[in-house]
This record gives structure tokens, C-alpha cells and sequence, in this order.
């Protein structure tokens, strides 16, 4: 099953890359935009047929490697 | 003293740190991350560089390689695993000191001499040094320390932050931050301090023709203090 994932900084924490994505966009014109927050996607192919199975395992792939849980969260966004 | 430097695919500093280690009477061997056991070491040096292309977050590939887990164990019996710059980030990734590395304040990388203020001279690395103030030098991206309160506060109530980032006569102010570190935090130990992570190069200033020498006190000091 294709596992999708995304990792997203936690609130408190500074996101200068997305800080400066926002001016660019603000001084592309796009000027309704309040904040933006850079963050990750991951598709997993996973050799699992039970979707839950399937999230669990991505899961704990989240939790022991693909997120640092000190400054980033998880979720599972779609199973397929 | 008997010294391992591990190095991953990367490393780049791996070779600066062997050269300061044997100049100050380190009896150093070369360890490859994949490797399964240490050699017999009195101390561990995670070396900097960019291991596995810094991909995903800095530290997190290598923090999983596989002399890691030999690594860690020493660490958690009290051997001393000092991780430098990119080691640095190995160590955070790996839980062995808390917080992590976030990309630098300014999204510059940082290349320059700064000054470091001792905050803790209880441990094996600081202990008998008789300046306070050290001039290292920094190289990185990511270098902008980061906890959350709570872990600060358990940090500062347990003595485990190493330096400070400050000015030559030891101020730490703002404004002597060059990368946004909570605290001008430059490097902290674990709670029972055999653990050093920091983000500053001790290897780059060991001899007059390059920068400075303050690293030759630090490592003269080190070996010393382990004898």
C-alpha cells in the first residue's frame, strides 16, 4: 500500500524558510498571504495489504526517523 | 590515551581531527560508520562534515549508522563522545544530548572565527582551563540551537550547557549570537557531562599558521585532564 505522509514544524518553532518564502511571494504580488511554514511529503510504498498495518508501520518509520519529534509532527495523510 | 574518530560518508573534518588528536599525544584511530564494534577508546569523535549530504536533517542518516549503536553504548557506561560541528548534530539526532540544529537564523552559512565562553568547567573537557574565553572556529548551516522551554529549563537546572557564544572579553549578548542559538547556546553536554556536542572547530586553531592556537589549550587540556 502507498502510504503519504507529512512532516510539518511545530508552532513555536522559527521557520526562516518559510519566513522568507512569504516575502518573495508578497513581493511577487501575493500580497493576502498571513504566514507560511515549510514542511515535508513523503509517499511510502509499503509491502503491506491491511491499511492499518500499513499506517502503523509508517508511523513508527515517522517517529524513529523521518520527523524529529523534539521540533517537528506527523500525519498520515492518505493510504491507497 | 587511546581516541577514535568514526567517519561516515561526508565526514570532511575526519583528518583535521586525527592530525589534532596525534599532535597532542592521542593515540588516534581512523573508524569507519560501518563498522560494528569501537576499537578500545578512551575517547569518541564524532567528526564534522556533511554526512549523507545532510540529507533529511542534519545528523539523522548517520545517526543511525551502524558503529552507532557501539558508539552509544560507550557514551551511555560514561565514555567520552565528543561530537564537533556535524558530530554535533549526530549527537542530537541520536538523543545523546537534548534539543536539535536548526537551519541558521540569517539562512546563511556561517564560515568565521568566533569567541566561546566556558559556562561549565565541572567535567573532563573544561575542567583546569584557565581561560574563560576560547576563540574557535565555526562552519555550518544549521548551527541555530533549539529546545523547547521545558527542556531549557531542565538543561540550565542541570549545568549541561557547555558554552556560550559571546565576544573576546566574554559578553554574551545578542548580538554575539551569529546564528540564533537559544541562549547563545554553542554547546551542551548530556546530564552526566561525558557527553560534548558544539558547534565550534577546537581541530581548526592547533597550529600558529592557521588562525590560532587556542585549540592546541583545549586539547593539551583534555589530555591532560584524562590522565
Amino acid at each position: 500500500m502507498k502510504v503519504s505522509a507529512i512532516i510539518t514544524l511545530k508552532k513555536n518553532v522559527l521557520d526562516p524558510q518559510g519566513k522568507v518564502i512569504h516575502q518573495t511571494l508578497d513581493g511577487m504580488g501575493f500580497k493576502d498571504v498571513s504566514e507560511v511554514r515549510q514542511g515535508k511529503y513523503f509517499e511510502i510504498d509499503v509491502k503491506e495489504n491491511d491499511p492499518t498495518k500499513a499506517k502503523g508501520v509508517v508511523e513508527d518509520m515517522c517517529k524513529k526517523l523521518l520527523a524529529n519529534l523534539v521540533i517537528e509532527n506527523y500525519k498520515i495523510i492518505e493510504i491507497q | 590515551m587511546k581516541s577514535s574518530v568514526i567517519t561516515f560518508p561526508g565526514s570532511n573534518c575526519d583528518r583535521d581531527m586525527d592530525v589534532a588528536l596525534n599532535k597532542f599525544g592521542f593515540k588516534n584511530k581512523m573508524v569507519w560508520h560501518d563498522d560494528n564494534e569501537l576499537p578500545k577508546s578512551d575517547l569518541v569523535v564524532l567528526p564534522g562534515g556533511f554526512s549523507y549530504g545532510d540529507y533529511l536533517r542534519c545528523g539523522s542518516m548517520a545517526s543511525k549508522s551502524k558503529i552507532m549503536h557501539s558508539v552509544i553504548n560507550f557514551a551511555k557506561s560514561g565514555g567520552l563522545v565528543m561530537g564537533i560541528c556535524n558530530g554535533f548534530q549526530i549527537l542530537v539526532e541520536t538523543g545523546l544530548v537534548p534539543g536539535v540544529l536548526l537551519r541558521n537564523k540569517y539562512l546563511e552559512f556561517i564560515c568565521k572565527n568566533v569567541f566561546i565562553k566556558l559556562a561549565n568547567k565541572e567535567n573532563t573537557y573544561f575542567k583546569n582551563l584557565d581561560k574563560d574565553v576560547l576563540e574557535f572556529h565555526i562552519a555550518h548551516n544549521e548551527g541555530n540551537y533549539f529546545c523547547s522551554i521545558d527542556q531549557l529549563k531542565e538543561i540550565e537546572d542541570n549545568n549541561q550547557i557547555a558554552i556560550h557564544y559571546c565576544d573576546d572579553k566574554g559578553q554574551t549578548e545578542e548580538q554575539f549570537n551569529p546564528n540564533g542559538s537559544i541562549r547563545n547556546i554553542a554547546g551542551i553536554f548530556n546530564k552526566e557531562k561525558n557527553v560534548l556536542g558544539m558547534m565550534p572547530h577546537p581541530e581548526r586553531m592547533v597550529d600558529q599558521s592557521l588562525s590560532g592556537e587556542d585549540g592546541s589549550i583545549f586539547f593539551k587540556n583534555l589530555i591532560n585532564n584524562m590522565k
